[in-house]
């Protein structure tokens, strides 16, 4: 059934979120207390590490897993919170579409930033 | 405590008499409270004293019908099962049970509710092959293990107090409700019951179990301890795994026929004659 | 037969989501759980296009980088931390539950009854516990440090 897949992939994407965000949170925001995926040391955002980041093919991975778990994860919850408030068919249809567009959308511009740096 | 005294409670009920209202609207009723009234003695004392105009739905008086669940201070509870000074002992605020047209007074419209609720199929579900005379003569063979996976949800009353507090019912009228979907899983997990295929159609959609996000408040109103959100997620736990193919079936109970070559003993009685003809 | 009186529609709607009743804590959250949904969802998508910019090379990186780190962006990053840390925590919740897991085993109903509310309760309090102390870790790490 359409729902039941749906919403077992929004589980799915939400324990990935939960790992490979966990890693980008403790990578971004533990930089100053563990320092990791920071071979260039100092703070997690400057130049050099992120650089070093998307040149790792590891890191590079993870990003766009991340990318694509969260976009599924966060527009389909959109898409459901819209559907409990039951706007019109027509409604429906058109915020549908505009998630879609918007999720591919944000998809192409994310992993071509997530690549860029590594075909560079 | 008040030991035996009587106190005087104002009863502020949410009135809309459909013929002469336009909108719903409070009005305030002084009640003699003693200890051990209910809401729904004082509602009855307020008919018959006050206002012979107020109407609600009532019954048993005892917490088994179901008929009398309303808003109480701002809860769905029953009107016979809940005491009013364990609410308060200076002011009662009653309305209807929201989620629900009101039809006057105190009185929703529950016909959604049935309406769901015979849309899942709450019978036993035969299978779809014939099984014969035995199914018709024989008993199921049930442990009480298994009956333990389903004796919790037969405790419903259908009083509507959980549907009236969903969040999801709250905006979505489509939505099943808990009090459908815990008697989904009341007869899914059955096992006498074959129809878990069918009720797939009924809850596994759009605005099935999934828009289910265990607010929990079914649970916290239910007056009987039927516990539906435990239900709901048993039954999305039931569609996720039909899913995912790792659905185990565990088959339908045995049947138990007579015994076949089975004498009668000598010292039981034959049955009398039939008084009626038999055709 | 005289025509049905009419019925006066008494839908909670968007209020029956969060606001005005005496409800249980996992009511309220629920309610959490789909703002700080909203509010990740949006600070996602602006989030791709400033990490994105790291496409046109160091400068145009560096410069989106001293963009952010004002007070002001720095507080709004703690209060993504804080939603982040909520939401993450508060589901994990829901998948234990949600999957059947948290909500323990059908029981035949005694007064005074105890249904999976009751049942889940640990676990609730060790994740919100769990946030608090993660909050806190992310506070530390953002503000206890020159930026």
């Amino acid at each position: 059934m359409k729902e039941a897949r749906n919403w077992t992939w929004q589980i799915i994407t939400g324990v990935v979120i939960l790992f490979c965000g966990a890693l980008h949170m403790i990578t971004v925001h533990m930089d100053d207390i563990l320092g990791w995926y920071n071979p260039a040391g100092g703070k997690a955002i400057e130049w050099a590490n992120v650089a070093a980041r998307s040149a790792d093919t590891t890191s590079m991975v993870i990003y766009i897993i991340l990318l694509g778990a969260t976009l599924y994860h966060g527009l389909y919850g959109i898409r459901n919170i819209v559907f409990e408030l039951r706007p019109s068919a027509g409604i429906e249809k058109l915020v549908t579409v505009l998630l879609w567009l918007a999720g591919l959308g944000l998809f192409a511009i994310g992993f071509y930033g997530a690549v860029a740096l590594k075909m560079a | 405590m008040n030991e035996g005294k009587t106190v005087k409670v104002v009863f502020s009920i949410r009135r809309f008499i459909p013929e002469k209202d336009s909108a719903p609207h409070y009005e305030n009723y002084d009640v003699d409270v003693e200890p051990g009234m209910t809401i729904l003695d004082s509602l009855h004392q307020i008919k018959e004293r006050v206002d012979s105009t107020l109407s609600w739905r009532f019954s048993c008086r005892m917490g088994v019908c179901g008929s009398c669940a309303m808003l109480i201070n701002g809860r769905p509870a029953l009107a016979c099962n809940t005491q009013v000074l364990d609410i308060s002992n200076t002011a009662i605020t009653l309305a209807p049970l929201p989620n629900f047209d009101i039809v006057r007074d105190l009185v929703p419209d529950l016909a959604p509710l049935f309406k769901k609720h015979i849309e899942i199929k709450p019978f036993i579900v035969g299978p779809e092959e014939d099984t014969g005379e035995k199914e018709l003569f024989g008993e199921y063979i049930q442990t009480p293990e298994e009956l333990t996976q389903y004796l919790q949800f037969t405790y419903c009353i259908k009083c509507g107090a959980c549907m009236a507090a969903c969040p999801t019912f709250a905006t979505d009228p489509d939505y099943n409700g808990p009090q459908p979907l815990a008697q989904a899983q009341r007869y899914n997990s059955d096992t006498r019951d074959a129809g878990f295929e069918e009720r797939k159609k009924a809850v596994g959609g759009a605005h099935g179990a999934f828009r289910c996000h265990y607010a929990g408040e079914c649970s916290n109103v239910c007056p009987k301890g039927v516990d539906p959100a435990r239900a709901i997620q048993l039954l999305k736990r039931s569609l996720v795994l039909d899913y995912l193919k790792l659905r185990k079936d565990t088959g339908r109970a045995s049947i138990k026929g007579a015994p076949e070559n089975a004498t009668r003993r000598e010292e039981i009685p034959d049955p009398p004659p039939f008084t009626v003809e038999q055709k | 037969m005289e025509s049905r009186p009419k019925k006066y529609p008494n839908r909670l709607g968007v209020t029956g989501w969060g606001l005005g009743g005496r409800w249980g804590v996992e009511r309220y959250l629920y309610t959490i759980h789909r703002l700080t949904g909203i509010g990740l969802v949006l600070y996602f998508i602006l989030h791709i296009f400033l990490t994105a910019t790291r496409t046109f090379g160091q400068e145009s990186w560096e410069n989106s980088m001293s963009m952010v780190n004002s007070p002001f962006f720095m507080l709004m990053e703690f209060v993504v931390i804080i939603g982040f840390v909520f939401h993450a925590l508060n589901g994990i919740r829901l998948i234990l539950i949600e999957l059947g897991f948290a909500v323990g085993r059908p029981e035949e109903p005694v007064y005074p009854y105890r249904s999976s509310i009751n049942t889940q309760r640990p676990l609730m309090i060790v994740m919100m516990l769990l946030a608090g102390i993660f909050i806190i870790l992310g506070g530390y790490d953002m503000f206890a440090f020159a930026h």
